[in-house]
């Protein structure tokens, strides 16, 4: 490889770190022009941006939690029942929705940001299983086990124009735009005084408590905002699917923002959404093979912890990097 | 002496268990002097001082900061209070830069919870933290990772970062342990530098150290005070001789 050519890769690279907002909506707008199957592109779209909120929490304030779901599912659920039960124009309902996660991460956040290591992730898990509960027993409003039917948004009016969400490709473009808002609103989060806080605390807690840092307010702030992102995928995935399915609450959920997570690397911004394209192209691959897709993927994810602990995104930075 | 002291404490105890390692120590610290607390190991000095700058609670007495007790008051609100500490062991945000070690230590005293402003945008903290380092002598290596300094270097460090929140009074921690003899008088010649503008309280076990710098001095001996005072005071001090040289000089 050529002197110039090397010196292009880094220039594009340093850009691509200083703009991390807009290298990743520029890549993940990209990628369905590239990859054939539109329907499975959404679906990554979405369970990345899942995982990038997961991110905050694990990867950026460094607690391990096995409550997302509980936001996630409380997104779909939320914006889910707007639309079904009470024909709200989707925007609302998704707004609704989002407000929901964030309600749920507070009250969730307000007994768990107190705890300490392993007790953070049990808490989470405890307090997620209650909402996975609630919402199982409100039958006549959410399905109950049957899960919520009839999220139907066929066609969405922007003045003018109606788009047709029936086309996977629109619908893509569609989801992009309110996941690259997120993204955007994300980085801008990260790069603000709150996210140094953010930092410095992941770095060295009793120092920070030292500076003046509030803890424990700190962390409640970055699981609100985790779990409203994690809600917006949520909310959006209900749309996508036009159905919510209870196992959106379960803990099966919260593992699965760990691994996305874990598997593009932790603490790296655009590593979910790389965890993401990686897991549920590797399960859509399998599965038209065997049942037993979860073996396969499982044995994949062991060797990719291993062999990578940064995570597929980490290590490339890390390689990069120096 | 005690008209202006700036912290006080009346009665200060701690228990461990059955475990009495603070009991009944009533002192102070004379507004803008140099106090050293002094004791040989194990004689309650990391306990006292732990307790003074919020870090372990007292099991009974009280500690007067400006007039106001200090117990009860939860640790993150000392910095905005006017008293900040350096730790013993070096406790620093060790994969940030040495200037982002300063700047966020001076941004989270004045802002914490600003989602949307770009952190770059408040070049007045980046200031601020340059010119911390360079009292300590770190400018010329703001752009390092701050766990590649030296040992000696990042105690510096360690103090620029207790300075950020500029208090009234600095509370350090064997600011010296482990260093050399050069490193050492580069330091004591910064705490005497630091104690033009502010009040210094100074855990040492190196008596001779804090003999020639301290107005103040605080020997503590099996968790209880041995004595106070100058250090003619306390280089006269019979019992304080028993205990630092094993017997009774006349």
């Amino acid at each position: 490889m050529s002197d110039q050519h090397s010196a292009f890769v880094r220039s594009v690279a340093d850009r691509a770190a200083r703009h991390p907002a807009a290298a990743t909506i520029l890549v993940l707008a990209l990628f369905p022009l590239v990859f054939p199957f539109h329907t499975l592109a959404i679906n990554i779209l979405l369970f990345g941006l899942f995982a990038a909120g997961y991110n905050i929490t694990f990867g950026y304030t460094g607690k391990l939690s096995f409550g997302h779901a509980a936001f996630f599912g409380g997104g779909a659920y939320g914006c889910g029942i707007l639309i079904a039960n009470y024909q709200v124009h989707w925007a609302l309902a998704v707004v609704f929705g989002v407000a929901l996660g964030g309600l749920i991460a507070l009250l969730i956040g307000l007994l768990a940001t107190r705890t300490r290591g392993i007790y953070f992730a049990m808490v989470t898990l405890a307090l997620a299983q209650c909402v996975y509960f609630l919402f199982f027993h409100a039958s006549s409003l959410t399905g109950g086990d049957n899960g919520l039917r009839g999220v139907n948004v066929p066609r969405v009016a922007l003045g003018p124009i109606s788009i047709d969400l029936l086309d996977p490709m629109v619908k893509y473009y569609f989801m992009l735009s309110l996941v690259g808002g997120a993204v955007w609103v994300l980085a801008r989060i990260l790069r603000s005084p709150f996210g140094a806080i953010l930092e410095a605390i992941r770095e060295n807690e009793a120092r920070a408590r030292a500076c003046g840092v509030n803890i424990e307010a700190t962390r409640l702030l970055s699981l609100v905002i985790s779990g409203m992102v994690c809600a917006l995928a949520g909310a959006l995935n209900a749309i996508n699917l036009s159905t919510v399915a209870i196992d959106s609450l379960s803990y099966h959920t919260s593992g699965l923002a760990m691994m996305l997570t874990l598997l593009g690397g932790m603490g790296t911004f655009f590593g979910p959404f790389v965890g993401s394209a990686v897991f549920l192209g590797i399960e859509h691959i399998v599965t038209g093979y065997t049942e037993r897709w979860q073996l396969i993927v499982g044995i994949v994810f062991i060797v990719l912890v291993l062999y990578f602990p940064r995570g597929i995104w980490g290590s490339i930075l890390q390689r990069a990097g120096k | 002496m005690n008209g202006s002291a700036i912290l006080s404490t009346r009665g200060l105890t701690r228990h461990f268990g059955g475990f009495v390692a603070n009991r009944d120590v009533s002192v102070s610290f004379p507004q803008g002097k140099l106090t050293a607390i002094i004791g040989p190991n194990g004689a309650g000095k990391s306990t006292f001082f732990n307790m003074i700058c919020g870090g372990l609670k007292p099991t009974a007495g009280d500690i007067l900061f400006e007039g106001k007790s200090l117990v009860g008051v939860k640790q993150h609100h000392f910095a905005r209070i006017g008293i900040s500490k350096s730790f013993q062991i070096t406790n620093l945000f060790r994969d940030l830069s040495v200037l982002e070690n300063v700047r966020v230590a001076v941004q989270a005293i004045h802002s914490c919870f600003d989602l949307w402003s770009s952190r770059t945008g408040h070049g007045e903290w980046a200031d601020q933290a340059e010119a911390l380092l360079c009292m300590v002598g770190l400018q010329e290596r703001r752009r390092e990772r701050a766990d590649s300094l030296a040992h000696g270097e990042q105690r510096s460090l360690e103090i620029a970062v207790a300075l950020a929140s500029d208090p009234k009074l600095l509370l350090l921690d064997e600011p010296t342990a482990g260093m050399s003899p050069e490193e050492t008088r580069g330091i004591m010649d910064l705490i005497l530098k630091l104690l033009e503008r502010r009040t210094i309280g100074l855990v040492e076990h190196k008596m001779k150290l804090v003999m020639g710098v301290s107005d103040n001095i605080i020997v503590l001996h099996h968790g209880e005070l041995l004595a106070q005072g100058t250090p003619d005071e306390i280089r006269s001090n019979d019992e304080v001789k028993l205990v630092y040289l094993g017997k009774a000089q006349h």
